[in-house]
């Protein structure tokens, strides 16, 4: 396995080569070194002075990729491209091109994008297995309709609706949470109450009939009939049995999103002022900030391909037939 | 069963227990911590993260609400005062301008422009004003920081202070001159002050000489030849030729004292490691000091104890006693110890929490206009009956700026300056129906502009003499002229019926714009529609923010709308836009429509030396007027400003000027405290008949369940 491991990590590089070089051409194709120092420097009074300065001093004033006015090597290595992007590869993410550090951002950041996005995650997929196992145990049964009724129309309300509805009523009407905020620590607690409960009810629609659909498949299997012929009961059955099987596609869809969780969520952050990392990329891409678009994108591919190995590694765990060689 | 039922209720009372625990306040949906409301605080919000804090590079409006509360420039507009009046802030008081021809002699006050070959500004300040406390004023730590100290906070350094001199003015022009600083006006700057270019040149080459040199020794190893230390408490600037708006400029942030103290302390790289530097952590002489700054969750000001002796004014204008605006005449400011700004993107949670009393003041937004406001049949403005139970009052103003619509004038059909494109864009002009616009889009706050000086700058006119003869006539009133005027002007254009009698093919006009989204689609659509009221085809050409700015640089665009907003009440900051010298395509300025017309030149160039007399009025009068026949422009409209303020939020004056006006600002706590626990109740029984519903649903699924165990399979 820790030849796979290996083998998966060498993988890693030149896919990070390819996103770095794409991101960068999608990036120079629509925005210029100019317009990004335009788009810095404000609407007033800028002169091509001011401008050609800016870039002097962001190291925006070399060649994009290829630098003819330089010998040997340095064609390459005084080009904006290098110049910007070898740090990445040493997780030296920089300076963002309004002077912040990136490093020190994201680690601000991401601690109230994970405060929301576990708990919502961890009780979200509690839940969604919870109903989609009773569903099962329900099946053909009124319940099931009618739980599978609620299902397509918690699919069919879009996502911002459960905000503005949900900030409408429990913290506006009942008076119980505060619409919106944050704050370190324990306090963190009474405002990540709403976002967390409005993520899980969210979701629930689509991520119970998803692992209906799992369980289902299960449930008719030769072993479920044996184990009901042993005298089992029915949750004996589904949650050690049925659960059990249906592991691996339950964490092909959870493990690949652990690494990313970090990376939070851009309506949720936005509606309740949660200060994570949910608008940072975008926010950057409207700024037209390239330091941090590169390091995002950078630390976001890394981060997938770091959540596929580990999705490949937790099917080891719980299907032993499963060899990584 | 009944064990699992049982650990299911014991898990919701936990939950419930724990949800309770975690709200221990009396408001349960309160967004901010417990006692964090001790004295007076003012709570407010910011939807972007301001891009810079330092007073050399910041010119947002954002931006402004933060520092002009923590850096003072040498002069402030005055609070209650009508037209806007510039007095003393940090200068003793207001500047001695003496002026010099060519040999150095000096000139009368009365000399001509052209005769002054320079200005001189003698500038005093105001003794024993201190800085805040900061650590930077601690000489110790420039060098090295504790190697204990790990806290995010500077304000866990040693603090110190010391007294403000000139030299930290100087040292301020010097980083506005500096290129590293990359201040916007920097360019603007070295067009007026002596020697700006010069120093600022040889910055860059020591620079390249001396890479690892310090900025503070950097800069003070050279002095700008036009601003020169006369004493610790008097200094002055020399400025090129006559520009009586220098003043103004000395009023904005970019000209507040800078110690070099600032600039050594931040230098330590763990401080850039953490984001702190001079850019988010302002070192000023201000009423309050930022103490806390997340800009992706919060700011805090707290009042600064070194705060020097500035007290309310006693007098105003506009009735300033009849509002109340006087009740605090003569106090200590600021009024208040604390204001948090909090992070808010979107215009929702801003609203319920304004409603339910935790911001004191909000704008308002389309979707909580009809909420806020009525119209009553007269089609006054007031607020609705459920706002003024509320206690909330609300303040109009117009705002120092124009929205327009620019025509192109290189542009070969739209443009020139021929009588056929006149009338066509005369045509438009009268088609344009903005009353119509800003009742729609903008829910009526707005005024239609008749000319390019919005109300409130010295030049605008009111009634039949401020009015556009182009698109109105006075009949009681401003009346827009008719549609079948514009389709006779468009005849006399030689479009007839919206066909170009030369080349028998309809009128096609393009209109460029970055708007996109549905929210401009039902604006582009109004706009075509007003063009088709004269059977004109308008073309809408989409494009982005890079693409759009750089077809108004390359003058390929026909047809544009842009704003500007006042950097000073002159109006020479608006005249400018029309002024040839300042044409975008052609001389990189904010002349967006190109418009070229020597006649209003040459007046531009008289007026904007000038002091506020008659004869300037009457210049002024004659540039509008050429303008209005020439119509580079269909002048749009100026915006009203719309703003709610709870009962305890006192003080609050709409000044479009004035960016330092957090401290006449005075809170009531108690009748907040009240507001807050009245409207906030927390309401329990629809979570105690939810909990019933689902206990409701488990009893029929338990009993199915029952049911199911116990059936045989025969």
């Amino acid at each position: 396995m820790i030849n796979y491991i290996i083998k998966r990590l060498l993988y890693v590089l030149p896919v990070l080569v390819g996103v770095n070089i794409l991101t960068f051409v999608l990036f120079f194709v629509v925005n210029t070194p100019d317009d990004m120092a335009r788009m810095q420097l404000g609407d007033k009074h800028v002169s091509q002075a001011a401008v050609d300065n800016w870039k002097l001093q962001r190291g925006y004033n070399l060649p994009l990729l290829w630098n003819e006015q330089e010998t040997g090597f340095a064609k390459a290595k005084k080009t904006i491209f290098f110049e910007k992007s070898v740090g990445l590869f040493f997780f030296d993410l920089g300076i963002s091109d309004n002077g912040r550090d990136i490093v020190a951002d994201i680690s601000q950041r991401m601690w109230p994008s994970l405060a929301i996005a576990i708990p919502s995650l961890i009780f979200g997929v509690l839940a969604n297995i919870t109903f989609a196992l009773l569903l099962i145990f329900y099946r053909g049964n009124f319940l099931e309709f009618g739980g599978l009724f609620i299902c397509i129309v918690l699919m069919s309300i879009s996502g911002l609706f459960y905000i503005i509805a949900g900030q409408y009523f429990v913290g506006k009407l009942l008076a119980l949470t505060p619409i919106s905020g944050y704050a370190p620590g324990a306090d963190a607690f009474k405002f990540i109450i709403l976002p967390v409960l409005i993520g899980i009810v969210g979701g629930l629609g689509s991520g119970v009939r998803w692992y209906r659909t799992l369980f289902l498949e299960e449930s008719v299997k030769d072993y479920i009939r044996t184990a009901k012929a042993k005298g089992l009961s029915s949750l004996q059955i589904l949650f050690k049995h049925v659960l059990k099987n249906a592991m691996i596609p339950i964490l092909t869809g959870i493990v690949v999103v652990l690494p990313l969780l970090f990376m939070g969520s851009l309506i949720t952050e936005s509606f309740f002022g949660i200060p994570g990392l949910g608008s940072y990329t975008i926010d950057a891409i409207s700024s037209q900030d390239f330091a941090i678009v590169r390091s995002m994108v950078f630390l976001g591919s890394f981060l997938y391909i770091i959540g596929l190995l580990l999705t490949d590694i937790s099917y080891t765990l719980v299907d032993p037939r499963v060899r990584l060689d | 069963m009944t064990s699992l039922f049982k650990k299911f209720i014991t898990l919701c009372s936990f939950a419930i227990l724990l949800f309770l625990l975690g709200c221990s306040d009396t408001t349960l949906n309160n967004p901010y911590v417990q006692n964090e409301d001790v004295g007076k605080v003012i709570y407010t919000s910011f939807t972007e993260r301001p891009k810079h804090l330092d007073p050399a590079k910041a010119y947002s409006s954002n931006e402004y609400a933060i520092i002009a509360q923590v850096y003072e420039p040498l002069f402030q507009y005055h609070y209650l005062k009508r037209p806007y009046q510039l007095e003393p802030l940090l200068a003793k008081s207001m500047p001695l301008v003496s002026y010099f021809d060519k040999q150095g002699r000096l000139l009368s006050k009365e000399a001509l422009a052209v005769e002054i070959a320079y200005s001189e500004y003698t500038i005093s300040i105001k003794n024993n004003i201190k800085f805040q406390p900061h650590p930077s004023f601690n000489t110790q730590l420039h060098k090295v920081l504790p190697a204990d100290w790990e806290s995010e906070s500077i304000y866990e350094l040693p603090q110190a202070t010391r007294l403000l001199t000139s030299d930290d003015f100087i040292y301020q022009i010097k980083r506005l001159a500096d290129p590293a600083t990359q201040s916007p006006i920097a360019g603007l700057m070295a067009n007026y002050i002596v020697g700006f270019s010069e120093f600022s040149n040889k910055q860059s080459a020591l620079t390249k000489l001396y890479p690892q040199m310090r900025k503070a020794q950097r800069l003070q190893s050279e002095n700008i030849i036009g601003v020169q230390k006369i004493d610790d408490q008097k200094f002055t600037i020399q400025i090129k030729g006559k520009y009586p708006q220098f003043i103004n400029w000395l009023a904005m942030p970019f000209f507040s004292p800078m110690p070099w103290e600032a600039d050594e302390f931040y230098a330590h790289k763990a401080l850039e490691e953490k984001n702190i530097t001079l850019d988010w952590f302002p070192v000023g002489t201000g009423p309050y000091f930022l103490f806390e700054n997340n800009p992706n969750r919060r700011m805090v000001l707290l009042k600064n104890p070194n705060f020097h002796a500035d007290y309310y004014p006693s007098e105003g204008s506009d009735g300033a006693r009849e509002k109340g605006l006087l009740t605090d005449a003569g106090k200590k400011l600021p009024l208040t110890d604390k204001v948090i700004f909090s992070l808010e993107k979107e215009s929702i949670p801003y609203w319920n929490k304004f409603i339910q009393g935790y911001y004191d003041s909000s704008g308002i937004s389309s979707d909580s206009f009809d909420q806020a406001v009525s119209f009553s049949a007269s089609g006054d403005v007031g607020l609705t009956d459920n706002m003024l139970q509320r206690g909330i009052g609300l303040q109009t103003a117009v705002t120092t700026s124009s929205y327009y619509l620019g025509f192109n004038m290189l542009d070969e059909v739209i443009g020139g300056y021929s009588e056929r494109a006149k009338k066509l864009r005369h045509a438009i002009s009268i088609v344009m129906d903005y009353e119509e616009y800003i009742s729609i889009f903008q829910n009526g706050r707005g005024v239609p502009a008749q000319s390019i000086i919005p109300p409130g700058i010295y030049g605008h006119r009111d009634g039949e003499k401020g009015m556009n003869s182009v698109v109105y006539m006075w009949e009681n009133g401003l009346s827009r002229r008719s549609i079948n005027e514009a389709k006779e002007l468009l005849v006399q254009a030689g479009y007839p019926n919206g066909i170009d009698q030369k080349t028998s093919k309809p009128l096609v006009l393009y209109f460029d714009t970055m708007d996109s989204g549905p929210d401009s689609k039902a604006r582009l659509n109004w706009l075509r529609k007003q063009f088709n009221k004269l059977n004109i085809q308008l073309v809408i050409r989409g494009t982005d923010y890079n693409r759009f700015q750089e077809k108004m640089r390359g003058g390929h665009a026909q047809m544009f709308m842009w704003g500007w907003n006042a950097d000073y009440p002159d109006p020479e900051n608006f005249l400018f836009l029309l002024y040839g010298k300042n044409a975008k395509s052609l001389h990189g300025g904010e002349n967006a429509a190109n418009y070229q017309n020597s006649e209003f030149d040459t007046l531009f160039e008289k007026m904007s030396t000038m002091e506020n007399t008659l004869e300037r009025q009457d210049i002024i009068n004659k540039m509008i007027e050429i303008s209005q026949q020439d119509a580079p422009w269909v002048w749009g409209f100026h915006p009203k400003a719309f703003s709610l303020h709870h009962a305890w939020y006192k003080n609050a004056n709409p000044n479009l000027m004035a960016n330092n006006k957090t401290k006449y600002i005075n809170i009531i706590p108690s009748l907040r405290k009240a507001y807050q626990s009245k409207r906030n109740q927390p309401v329990f029984w629809p979570l105690f008949l939810a909990f019933l519903v689902i206990i409701c649903l488990l009893v029929p699924a338990y009993l199915i369940y029952r049911r199911f165990e116990r059936a045989t399979a025969l």
